[in-house]
C-alpha cells in the first residue's frame, strides 16, 4: 500500500466512516485507521430506530453499509490496528502504527470516538464474562431468576435495569449520588417497578469470587461504611470517555478530555480537524457523528484544495 | 447460521470432523451481537496470518451448540461469545465475553504458536 494519503481519518465509527464516504466521492485520497472493528459504538448498538429515512437497522448492518460505501468510492480502510504515535504538527503529517509502519498526510481527521467507562476496582477484569457485564441485550438471558445489580444512575442504567427484571428476580441498582442524572420518565419507570431497588450515594469497591463473581463490597460514600452483598451478576452502566488519550498535550482538550473543536471542526492544529464522540459537545448520536464527520471532511477537503493551490 | 465469512460449525458432527481433521481450531459461539461481531472481525483478518489454524464459528443458540455450552470450561461462563480453542481435539482454552485482537493473538501464539 502507498504511504502517502491527501488525509487520513483515525476511527471508523460513524464519523470517520461518514468523513471517509464525503472524501473519497471527493476523490480525495484516504486512508481510515481503526483500532478494533469497524463501526465503533454503532456494533454495540442492536437496534438504530432514530436514524433518518431508515425504519430500524441494526448497528452491525448501518456500518457494514457506511463501510462499504466509503470502500466503494475508494477510501481504503485498514482496521484492528493500533497507533503507536502521531505526528500531527507542520505540514506532513504521520502516523506510526505498532507493527513498524508509518503513513503520513496532508490533513489529519480524529474520530475516536468514546468507549464505556469501568469501574477500574479489583476483580472487574477478572470477572468480565463470569458474572460482570456491559451489554444487557448480550448477557441478560445468563441471569435468568438470578440477583443482580446494575450499577450506574444515567438514562442507560435506568433504562437496562428495567429491561433485565424480564429476566433476573431482582434488580438493584447501585448509585455513586443521591440523585439520578436520567430523564424523569426513565427514573419512574425503574421506581415503578417492583423488581427494582436502590441503593443510593454508594459505590463497588471490589467483585468477589472464586471462579466466578459470588460479591460485591460496597462502600457508602455518606458514612464511610463497607458491605458485602452476595449477588449473581453485575451490569456496568456508568457513561462513556473519550478516546483521546494519545492526544493530551498535543492538542486542546477540555477538562473532560474532549476535542476542541470550533463550527469547521477545526481542532487547535492546523489541518488537524475532529469528529464525533471525541470531540466536545452535548448530544452524542449517530445522527450528530455524521454531521461532524461530513463537515470535518468537507473542511479537510478544503484544507487539502488550498495547500495544492498554494504549492501550484 | 452467522452472518461471518468463517467456517460455519452447524451440528455436532461437524463439529467432531472438524476437530479430528484440524490440530489447531478456534471456534466462537456467539451471536450476532455487540460482544461477538469484533470477535468475528478479529478472526477474519487473522486466518491469513494464522494458516495453521481453522477459525470457525457457531450459532449460540442452535440446539448442537450444547457441545461447547455445556463444556466444563464453560461452565462458569455468563457472557456472549463463548470462544473456545482445541488443540488436538482438546480444549487448551475457553474465553468469555468480547476480546481484542491482542488477547486473541497473544492465546494463538501460546497455544497453537505464530506463524513462521
Ligand atoms: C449501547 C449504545 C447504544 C446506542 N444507541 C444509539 C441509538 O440508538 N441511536 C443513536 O443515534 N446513537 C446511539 N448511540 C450513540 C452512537 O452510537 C454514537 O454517538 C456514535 O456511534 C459515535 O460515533 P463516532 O464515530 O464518533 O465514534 P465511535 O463509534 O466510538 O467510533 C470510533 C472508532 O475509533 C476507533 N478508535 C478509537 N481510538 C483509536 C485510535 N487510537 N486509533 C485508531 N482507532 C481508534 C474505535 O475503535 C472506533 O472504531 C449508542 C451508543 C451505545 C454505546
Amino acid at each position: 500500500m502507498e504511504n502517502h494519503f491527501e488525509v487520513i481519518v483515525i476511527g471508523a465509527g460513524a464519523a470517520g466512516l461518514t468523513a471517509g464516504i464525503y472524501l473519497s466521492r471527493a476523490k480525495v485520497n484516504t486512508l481510515i485507521l481503526n483500532e478494533g472493528a469497524v463501526g465503533g459504538q454503532m456494533v454495540l448498538t442492536h437496534e438504530i430506530a432514530n436514524y433518518p429515512g431508515v425504519d430500524s437497522i441494526s448497528g452491525y448492518q448501518l456500518a457494514r453499509n457506511m463501510k462499504n460505501q466509503a470502500l466503494k468510492f475508494g477510501a481504503k480502510i485498514k482496521s484492528n490496528i493500533k497507533i503507536k504515535s502521531i505526528k500531527p504538527e507542520g505540514e506532513i503529517k504521520s502516523v506510526e502504527l505498532t507493527n513498524g509502519e508509518v503513513y503520513t498526510s496532508d490533513a489529519l481527521i480524529i474520530a475516536t470516538g468514546g468507549r464505556s467507562r469501568t469501574l477500574g476496582v479489583p476483580g472487574e477484569d477478572k470477572f468480565k464474562g463470569m458474572g460482570i457485564s456491559y451489554c444487557a441485550t448480550c448477557d441478560g438471558d445468563f441471569f435468568q431468576d438470578k440477583k443482580i445489580i446494575v450499577v450506574g444512575g444515567g438514562n442507560s442504567a435506568l433504562e437496562e435495569a428495567v429491561a433485565l427484571t424480564k429476566y433476573a428476580s431482582s434488580v438493584t441498582v447501585v448509585h455513586q449520588f443521591d440523585h439520578f442524572q436520567a430523564f424523569e420518565h426513565y427514573v419512574e419507570e425503574a421506581r415503578n417497578n417492583p423488581k427494582i431497588n436502590f441503593i443510593m450515594e454508594s459505590k463497588i469497591e471490589e467483585f468477589i469470587g472464586d471462579e466466578r463473581l459470588t460479591a460485591v463490597k460496597i462502600r457508602n460514600q455518606r458514612t464511610g461504611e463497607l458491605t458485602e452483598m452476595e449477588i449473581d451478576g453485575v451490569f456496568v452502566f456508568i457513561g462513556y470517555a473519550p478516546n483521546t488519550e494519545m492526544f493530551k498535550g498535543i492538542l486542546e482538550l477540555n477538562d473532560y478530555g474532549e476535542i476542541v473543536v470550533d463550527k469547521n471542526m477545526s481542532t487547535s492544529l492546523k489541518g488537524v480537524f475532529a469528529a464525533g464522540d471525541s470531540i466536545a459537545k452535548r448530544f452524542r448520536q449517530v445522527t450528530t457523528a455524521v454531521g461532524d464527520g461530513t463537515v470535518a471532511a468537507l473542511s479537510a477537503a478544503e484544507y487539502v484544495n488550498n495547500l495544492k493551490k498554494s504549492k501550484a | 447460521m452467522l452472518h461471518t465469512n468463517l467456517t460455519h460449525v452447524l451440528s455436532k458432527d461437524e463439529h467432531s470432523k472438524l476437530l479430528q481433521e484440524n490440530e489447531n481450531v478456534m471456534i466462537c459461539c456467539g451471536r450476532m451481537g455487540p460482544m461477538c461481531i469484533p470477535v468475528y472481525e478479529a478472526m477474519e483478518e487473522l486466518e491469513n496470518e494464522y494458516p495453521h489454524v481453522k477459525f470457525a464459528d457457531m450459532e449460540f443458540d442452535l440446539p448442537d451448540a450444547s457441545v461447547i455450552r455445556d463444556l466444563p470450561e464453560c461452565r462458569n461462563f455468563a457472557g456472549l461469545p463463548f470462544v473456545v480453542y482445541y488443540k488436538n481435539g482438546k480444549v487448551v482454552k475457553a474465553t468469555s465475553s468480547i476480546q481484542t485482537r491482542d488477547q486473541i493473538t497473544a492465546i494463538l501464539d501460546e497455544h497453537f504458536g505464530k506463524n513462521n
